[in-house]
């Protein structure tokens, strides 16, 4: 059997960021970065998309290294 | 002819010439012509993937609707970000049963799934009619492209029908490597108009981000934030949610996950599409900036707006090369679009019909059935009034009604079965097509309803309807041998 990857559960805080936080976001007055505030938000959330993805990834390519040389097969 | 559009016709000889190069030296039977021998790397995937989900309805579809209706167009920023991180753990398992099988199509991969013929033909159809509307919205935005960058001289309609013929040709002559080259050159000219655009015309005519959003919100106060009713924010969340789970389930999308060489691919795109999807926030930029000069473009018309502003910013010479920017846009799609549907006719219809029909004959089919696709989507784009990201949305709630099945049917043995999937699929398009055909909302039939329900995007409502109904008659009908199982559906 495969380890299982908890790190993977990173994957849905973006998701909710977006999900929870823009709705929450809705019609609160003022700019960020000249942008009205939602849709910095949802900008921000992008962003922070990307960067959860590059962390698994990294941390899957190593944990997919150790398996391929450890005792456990693929 | 004006200089913008012998500028678009320069960018269409190109596309054809990088179509032709590529074909060249290789021989085209099925599996070359549609997933390229399964041999691309990260950065052709990603082009792919990028080429049909950045299309003319990010270009046109975006600002017009960043024009037209402000904050409910930010859904489209969101829906990416969720369905790239879907796709970095949905994408490989996808990839390792099709490689496995040797599969085309995303009708095979149901079809050989759940061992069910019937049902192979079911999705074939399913993803046929999804595609039907995204071809033509791209046949709607090519039309407004070229007779845009023609100054009036070339009416919208026969517009429509020249670059229909182009996309035929241009497809039957290259196939998905005429499309990987061309995505190229798409991809660098829309980043580099999109984000030219969405920088330089908001600055010239506002001064800045900031005074832009200002004068907009004096103009037309509550135009940046969600409405109580309506697109509320029940509409935005239930209309990300639809189309993030729905994203990679178009059969052309889900196909061209199939090109990939290794699973490492998918990996790497996860952590750059997000960001390739930032480009849609200068996409609005310019939406935006239209509203206060060039106003008065109702209903469809709003996706007028981007080309509209440039002409009116621009000397002709420019507004071409943004012109033939949109024209790839919408060809690079539109010929994945194109390919996938004949395929989808000629093999998993036909093909599952007629079994003993060889893989040349198929081939030849469905190269036969390229040009009557097109001709049927020219002939829905010159009769239809919908504007480019409410047709993108339709579509949406078809395909979106496979990924229950998909999504339950990944692992080694699905506890569902194939009649509770077929089950599923018809309750879920019923629901669609019974709504959009008959014009309904939930607000207008259930008005007494809080508007939290009824502001629902009724794709999401068919999704659940489709869920519930597979699952209860996947339970009705376990085959008998198998007592282990438990009521462990996810």
């Amino acid at each position: 059997m495969k380890r299982s990857r908890p790190y993977r559960a990173l994957a849905v805080i973006p998701a909710l960021l977006i999900l929870v936080g823009a709705p929450l976001l809705n019609g609160v007055p003022g700019y960020v970065f000249g942008l009205p505030v939602m849709l910095a938000w949802i900008v921000g959330c992008v962003l922070a998309t990307s960067l959860t993805m590059a962390v698994i990834a990294a941390l899957d390519r190593r944990r997919d290294r150790e398996e391929r040389g450890g005792a456990e097969p693929r | 002819m004006s200089p913008a559009l012998f500028i678009l016709a320069l960018f269409l000889a190109i596309s054809f010439a990088l179509g032709l190069m590529a074909r060249r030296g290789r021989t085209m039977n099925l599996e070359q012509w549609t997933v390229a021998g399964r041999g691309f790397g990260a950065l052709f995937v990603f082009l792919l993937m990028a080429g049909e989900i950045y299309t003319t309805f990010t270009f046109l579809g975006g600002s017009g609707w960043a024009y037209g209706r402000g904050a409910p167009a930010f859904y489209i920023i969101c829906y990416g970000a969720i369905a790239f991180t879907i796709s970095y753990f949905l994408l490989p398992a996808i990839w390792r049963f099709a490689s496995r099988h040797q599969l085309h199509s995303q009708a095979d991969f149901f079809a050989l799934k759940f061992n069910s013929r019937p049902l192979g033909v079911l999705v074939a159809l399913v993803s046929f009619a999804a595609c039907v509307p995204y071809l033509v919205l791209q046949l709607k935005g090519l039309g407004i492209i070229v007779s845009e960058t023609s100054y009036g001289t070339i009416s919208p309609n026969v517009a429509v029908w020249l670059t229909t013929v182009a996309l035929v040709t241009y497809v039957i002559v290259s196939g998905v490597h005429g499309s990987a080259w061309t995505a190229v050159l798409k991809d660098v000219m829309i980043l580099g108009v999109a984000v030219g655009l969405g920088i330089y015309l908001p600055l010239h005519y506002y001064g800045g981000y900031q005074s832009m959003f200002e004068a907009i919100e004096r103009a037309r106060p509550g135009f940046l934030t969600l409405a109580p009713r309506g697109m509320s924010v029940s509409w935005f969340v239930s209309t990300i949610v639809l189309t993030a789970v729905g994203f990679y389930m178009w059969p052309h999308a889900f196909a061209s996950a199939y090109t990939a060489r290794n699973e490492d691919v998918f990996r790497k795109n996860a952590v750059v599409m997000p960001l390739y999807q930032l480009v849609l926030l200068f996409v609005f930029f310019t939406g935006f900036a239209a509203i206060l000069q060039v106003p008065g473009l109702k209903g469809a018309d709003a996706d007028l707006s981007l080309l509209r502003l440039s002409k009116l910013a621009f000397s002709p010479a420019l507004v071409g090369l943004i012109g033939a920017a949109g024209l790839l846009t919408a060809m690079v799609p539109g010929s994945m679009l194109l390919m996938t549907g004949a395929t989808i006719l000629a093999k998993n219809v036909y093909g599952a019909l007629a079994p003993r029909a060889g893989e040349a004959a198929i081939s030849r089919l469905a190269r036969a059935l390229v040009p009557l696709f097109a001709l049927l989507a020219a002939l829905l784009t010159i009769h239809g009034g919908e504007a480019i990201v409410p047709l993108l949305l339709l579509g949406y709630s078809v395909v979106t009604q496979l990924c229950p099945a998909i999504y339950l049917g990944l692992s080694e043995r699905p506890w569902i079965t194939s009649t509770g999937v077929i089950a599923g699929i018809l309750a879920g398009e019923a629901t669609v097509a019974a709504v959009s055909i008959s014009g309904a909302t939930l607000a207008k039939l259930f008005p007494g309803w809080p508007s939290v329900i009824t502001d629902l995007n009724i794709g999401i409502v068919a999704l659940i309807g489709n869920s519930v109904v597979m699952l209860v008659v996947s339970a009705v009908t376990q085959p008998a041998q198998r007592p282990n199982v438990k009521a462990t559906a996810g």
